[in-house]
């Protein structure tokens, strides 16, 4: 078997003293695309941020993630400014915010090249328009010369995508890409995400809370909960037969369009996420959890062999 | 939409056009050599050869404070440009870095502020000859914290916008954010700054030459002519009219300039730029 691109072993980030992802353990091959997925509060961008290095002050992480068996947490900062952007990339949620708004796309853009490919101005402007012609943005070379404003929210997602795709990194993290862009434009960029990620071979770890876009664009699904992989899986199995309860309660909530409306109530998942810190000792999920009982408060290891869960009284 | 350019703008864009237009004539010609004595033509009024009269050694006033303001000029914009040397990477070093690198600076700039130019100028003055060197060094000193704050300050804002973090995601360092997002973000703050720092500089040049710490004799200084008209005060007031008429509406133009670049650059910023003197 070859080397996983990713291999996260043990990764647990703290606040303080506060632990909010405990012991994560997952793996991306190269070229699969894997999504991550959980309510808000899990954990899942801390997981990511860790993943790229980005911790914010006064949050740690430690375990080992290991990108090409080296070891980020353990990287100087200026051997991670090296990794990240060629061999990492990451693109955020909010593409309104995340350009700065007195540059043009095209200097933007041609950032990453200019930082990794050494690229002169000429050089890096023409790699930036094929950046741009890649990710389909209508009229590249006339956008280059565009200020964020004057492009729509999902003409800044495909710029935001050019320039994390630019140099062609072996691992993207897409964190809730499509969250802000409304429905139809939310289709086209995970086509083109799914489309630029096999084109280049590069592994996806995709960050989301909507289940449909996981079963669309993944073949793996890690489910988070509390800070923790609950279940784990290909996405047939995970969403056809899912074993945790929280992952089950998950499904239940996608509201299904084939029934009747009127006097239907949504299902949502009973009680809400706790605080940080919050969560009860166990089986995170017990206090919520249907089917808890006293062999819950010890936490369940992850059980089985491909499709894993971490649960005393697994559904299937 | 265009907006509509602020009055403050074209007055004071006016007044500092008309200082620098002065100083660049008096580059090439004056109507007469401004060091040139004239002891037979002593504190004259106003005449045809000498438009401005002359002072206590038969100097042509006009040409003198013609010359004056090339020298004005010539501190304001070394002592602007040493402040922003300094105090520029120093806010951005705290913006950047924050923690104790942040103190440090921080605390490094509260330190000089806690020194007025003149005490400094003193200083310098006293441990080297007192010179227009000395004299723009000491106010270039004195005016870093105010820029090294400013930076820090919109720098922090800087720092907390989701497009830093993407820098970063795509491996951009901390010295390739200050130059490419910080600098650009904070620009326009500072040349509203650097405007404000240039009046206050050629007040506190005029303030030094005035106390005989700023540009020696001969080189005609606005800050020197008003001090050495004051002998002759009763003979000749009009010796101390000219240069303080100049030195006012220099600093009311860059003052006024200041103001209407800030209006015209931040509409937003509805508290008043620390002006300090």
């Amino acid at each position: 078997m070859t080397q996983p691109v990713l291999d996260v072993q043990d990764l647990t980030v703290r606040v303080g003293s506060i632990e909010v992802v405990h012991q994560v353990n997952f793996a991306l091959e190269a070229g699969q695309r894997t999504g991550l997925i959980g309510e808000s509060g899990s954990g899942k961008t801390l997981t990511a941020l860790a993943i790229m290095g980005l911790l914010p002050d006064g949050l740690s992480a430690s375990g080992r993630v290991l990108h090409r068996g080296r070891d980020v947490l353990a990287m100087s900062e200026r051997e991670l400014c090296a990794v990240r952007g060629d061999q990492m990339a990451m693109i955020f949620q909010e593409p309104m915010t995340a350009l700065n708004p007195v540059m043009k796309i095209g200097q933007q853009v041609a950032e990453p090249l200019r930082l990794h490919r050494r690229m002169g101005g000429r050089q890096a402007h023409a790699a930036a328009v094929r950046a741009l012609e890649r990710v389909r943005l209508p009229d590249a070379a006339e956008k280059m010369h565009a200020y964020p404003h004057q492009l729509s929210g999902g003409q800044r997602q495909r710029a935001m995508i050019a320039m994390a795709t630019a140099c062609s990194p072996d691992l993207l993290i897409a964190d809730e890409p499509t969250t802000a862009l409304d429905v139809t434009v939310q289709a086209q960029i995970l086509d083109l995400l799914v489309g630029l990620v096999e084109e280049g071979g590069s592994s996806l770890l995709l960050i989301t809370h909507d289940l449909p876009v996981v079963a669309n664009v993944c073949q793996r699904v890690l489910v988070l909960y509390g800070g923790r992989i609950v279940e784990e899986g290909s996405v047939q199995d995970v969403f056809g037969d899912p074993r945790h309860p929280y992952t089950r309660a998950l499904l239940d909530a996608i509201p299904p369009l084939d029934e009747d409306l009127p006097d239907r109530k949504l299902k949502a998942v009973a009680g809400s996420v706790p605080g940080l810190g919050e969560f009860p000792p166990g089986c995170p999920f017990r206090n919520r959890c249907p089917r808890a009982d006293g062999a819950c408060v010890v936490m369940p290891e992850l059980d089985g062999t491909d499709h894993r869960a971490a649960c005393w009284h697994p559904l299937t | 939409m265009r907006r509509r350019t602020p009055p403050t703008l074209l007055i004071g864009g006016f007044l500092v056009a008309l200082v620098i237009v002065t100083a660049l004539t008096s580059a090439v010609w004056t109507p007469t050599d401004p060091t040139h004595v004239e002891v037979s033509a002593r504190l004259k009024g106003p005449t045809p050869t000498y438009l401005l009269g002359t002072d206590q050694l038969g100097r042509d006033e006009l040409s003198r404070i013609m010359a004056g303001a090339r020298n004005t000029l010539l501190i304001g914009i070394v002592t602007v440009l040493i402040a922003i040397g300094v105090g520029v990477p120093l806010g951005g070093i705290a913006a950047l870095y924050r923690g104790r690198l942040e103190d440090a600076t921080m605390r490094f700039s509260d330190v000089l502020l806690a020194f007025p130019a003149i005490l400094l100028a003193i200083m310098f003055a006293a441990v080297f000859q007192p010179s227009t060197v000395t004299a723009m060094a000491a106010i270039g000193i004195a005016l870093v914290p105010v820029f090294a704050r400013v930076v820090r300050g919109a720098g922090l804002q800087v720092m907390q916008q989701d497009y830093v973090t993407v820098t970063r995601t795509y491996g951009g360092g901390n010295g390739w954010i200050f130059i490419r997002h910080l600098l650009p973000n904070v620009s326009s703050v500072l040349i509203v700054q650097a405007t404000v720092a240039f009046a206050v500089a050629i007040l506190a040049e005029a303030a030094l030459s005035y106390l005989g710490l700023g540009t020696p004799p001969p080189t005609p200084s606005w800050g020197r002519m008003l001090s050495e008209s004051q002998t002759f005060l009763d003979q000749a007031p009009l010796l101390a009219f000219w240069p303080g008429v100049s030195i006012a509406l220099t600093v009311l133009g860059f003052n006024l300039l200041g103001d209407g670049l800030r209006d015209l650059l931040d509409p937003k910023l509805v508290e008043r730029l620390p002006a300090q003197g």
